[in-house]
């Protein structure tokens, strides 16, 4: 057995599919374990777990632990939570990564108080302190008008969610070398306490589209009124765009949520993202703030998103976007 | 029916902020309230009531002054609130937190139902919930925007991130719920009154008779090391004037900066 502490990642997959924050917390997992002198491992409970190996060496993972088992095909709280909490006790790794999607935000908290661990929610940074051996956990707090650093001294493993679109990727290449552990843990002991009936997938391509997108051009209050989010779609399909909105605009009903982008909607990292008629509410920029470069479009010269713009742009939305959406499409001509 | 939701009172967070001087919170009349979250963890355990009838009790764990947001709760239609208080239980992260209001919900008899909001504004850690509810072994789901009583088992219908699933979960189950399932009814002035002059049990460390250290700091993993101001942009150029003069401009900067 290896002697070398391990940093692993939570490989969560859905219907046989990763998801895609694993990808980005196997990069930034490299990062840090580099750093660290780590291994670099994943852990992937499912039912056929040989088949998406391949996927997690390719992102850096030099090691697999899976977990095959019938009961493990969908998440399942229960079942999942002892699975990765027996391999954690057995294999003690110094650091494990989840991402805060609905799945690890039900499984990662479960983990910790099973296995005493320390777990830190929606990190915006990690570090490594290599002279105490600590994990430097960052995230926003009082919805992003503080940030805190957060360390596990005492307790190991140091866990933490992070949401997707946070850090990078970085694919290796397609055939990258890793091991394929085979694990097993004894479920019939498990009361079976709760079953899923039913999963419902809506089909709603711009949701997608806004987690993926290069450019995202979106609206707030001083869009004025429903109709009036043309001409964010608009300059969004002069530049191949996704469409994103501010909390207010969907309260209103002046656009669907799948839309909403901030604390309590999605978290985007885009190369551009443009503001339009948004003011800024901290809540906002909790979701969007480490986009590559924000363009802000307001009206309001003390509007709080200029503090936060690489290009502030002070007048009506209604004359400035049209005109932006006019000159891209004579630059691209 | 007998149903615990469990809320916290938190500062209303827009209005919290960081002196950049001296890195430490803005916090002076800044105000409290609940959580927003459980208010929807609350209007679903009112729900259940009024179609099922039986008993919703609130529990805060917090200093003294948390007593308010029990207050407010009472005034909205919970029947009874219980206030989890100690300076033993100071400085707590979510796992000590989730291992102290456990106690507290252990002491209550025939529970059925144990609501949560999603996660608390304040810190956004969404680890509580889960966290009590492993310490009581109850199964448990997060996200909850729906719930149906089914005989020993409720339906509940929770949220991900494309659509929704429905599951079917043993009593006594633990949800978090999120802020589609409902808004919160408005408190009547005859409960209002009434919540004015209840009697809130306080339960500290001799009434919940903790292992000491799984409790306050020294039962708590995780400990602040720093906290600071977001980072703010300084390169940044603002525009104004003509919009087509400024839109000409922009789009100069882009080039040179090759995002376009």
């Amino acid at each position: 057995m290896s002697t070398t502490k391990e940093l692993w990642v939570y490989a969560e997959q859905r219907d046989g599919k990763i998801a895609g924050v694993v990808q980005e917390l196997l990069s930034q997992g490299q990062i840090l374990a580099d750093k660290a002198g780590f291994t670099l491992a994943a852990v992937l409970p499912s039912a056929n777990g040989a088949e998406l190996c391949q996927e997690l060496y390719n992102f850096g993972a030099k090691k697999v632990y899976t977990i095959d088992d019938p009961k493990l095909a969908d998440y399942q709280n229960d079942y999942y939570a002892r699975a990765v909490a027996q391999l954690i006790n057995e294999k003690k790794p110094e650091i494990v990564l989840y991402g805060a999607t609905t799945i690890g935000r039900s499984l990662a908290p479960t983990v910790a108080v099973m296995v005493d661990a320390g777990l830190t929610a929606d990190c915006t940074e990690l570090d490594f302190d290599v002279e105490a051996g600590n994990l430097l956990q960052t995230r926003p707090a009082f919805g992003g008008n503080i940030m805190a650093t957060i360390i596990c001294p005492d307790h190991r493993p140091q866990m933490s969610t992070v949401r997707s679109n946070v850090f990078k990727k970085t694919k290796l290449s397609d055939n990258e070398a890793g091991e394929q552990v085979e694990y097993s843990v004894d479920l019939s002991g498990v009361p079976e306490r709760m079953r899923r009936i039913e999963a419902v997938h809506e089909a709603d391509t711009n949701s997608i589209d806004l987690n993926a997108a290069q450019f995202i051009v979106s609206g707030g209050r001083g869009v004025g009124k429903p109709e009036n989010f043309k001409v964010i779609y608009d300059l969004a399909s002069e530049l191949g765009a996704a469409v994103g909105a501010s909390r207010a605009t969907v309260d209103a009903g002046w656009i669907s949520h799948h839309h909403q982008v901030g604390q309590t909607g999605k978290t985007v990292c885009p190369v551009i993202y443009i503001a339009c008629g948004i003011s800024g509410a901290i809540q906002h920029l909790a979701g969007m703030q480490s986009s590559d470069m924000i363009i802000a479009i307001n009206k309001d010269p003390d509007a709080p998103i200029f503090d936060i713009a690489d290009f502030g742009l002070i007048g009506d939305l209604h004359e400035i976007v049209p005109e932006f959406k006019k000159q891209i499409a004579a630059f691209k001509a | 029916m007998n149903i615990v939701v469990c809320i916290k009172q938190v500062p209303d967070s827009d209005k919290v902020t960081i002196d950049r001087e001296t890195n430490r919170l803005n916090r002076a009349g800044v105000p409290s309230i609940i959580n927003p979250f459980d208010e929807n963890a609350l209007e679903m355990a009112l729900q259940l009531k009024d179609k099922h009838g039986g008993k919703v009790t609130v529990i805060s764990m917090g200093p003294p002054q948390a007593e308010q947001a029990l207050r407010t709760a009472l005034s909205h239609g919970a029947d009874e609130a219980i206030l989890v208080s100690d300076r033993k239980f100071g400085g707590a992260d979510t796992w000590a937190t989730s291992y102290t209001i456990s106690l507290a919900i252990k002491k209550l008899e025939d529970v059925d139902l144990i609501l949560f909001g999603k996660q608390a504004i304040d810190g956004d850690t969404a680890q509580v919930g889960p966290g009590v509810a492993h310490f009581l072994d109850i199964p448990m789901l997060t996200y909850a925007q729906g719930v149906e009583v089914t005989g020993e088992t409720f339906k509940v219908n929770k949220v991900t991130e494309d659509g929704y699933e429905i599951w079917d979960i043993d009593k006594p189950a633990a949800l978090t719920v999120v802020k589609e399932a409902n808004e919160l009814r408005m408190p009547s002035l005859k409960k209002k009154m009434a919540a004015k002059k209840a009697e809130i049990p306080c339960w500290g460390y001799d009434e919940l008779n903790p292992i000491d250290e799984n409790i306050g700091l020294s039962g708590s993993p995780t400990k602040v090391s720093k906290i600071f101001a977001p980072p703010v942009k300084l390169n940044k150029e603002i525009l104004s004037g003509e919009p087509s003069d400024m839109i000409a401009e922009l789009i100069k900067k882009l080039k040179e900066q090759h995002v376009l």
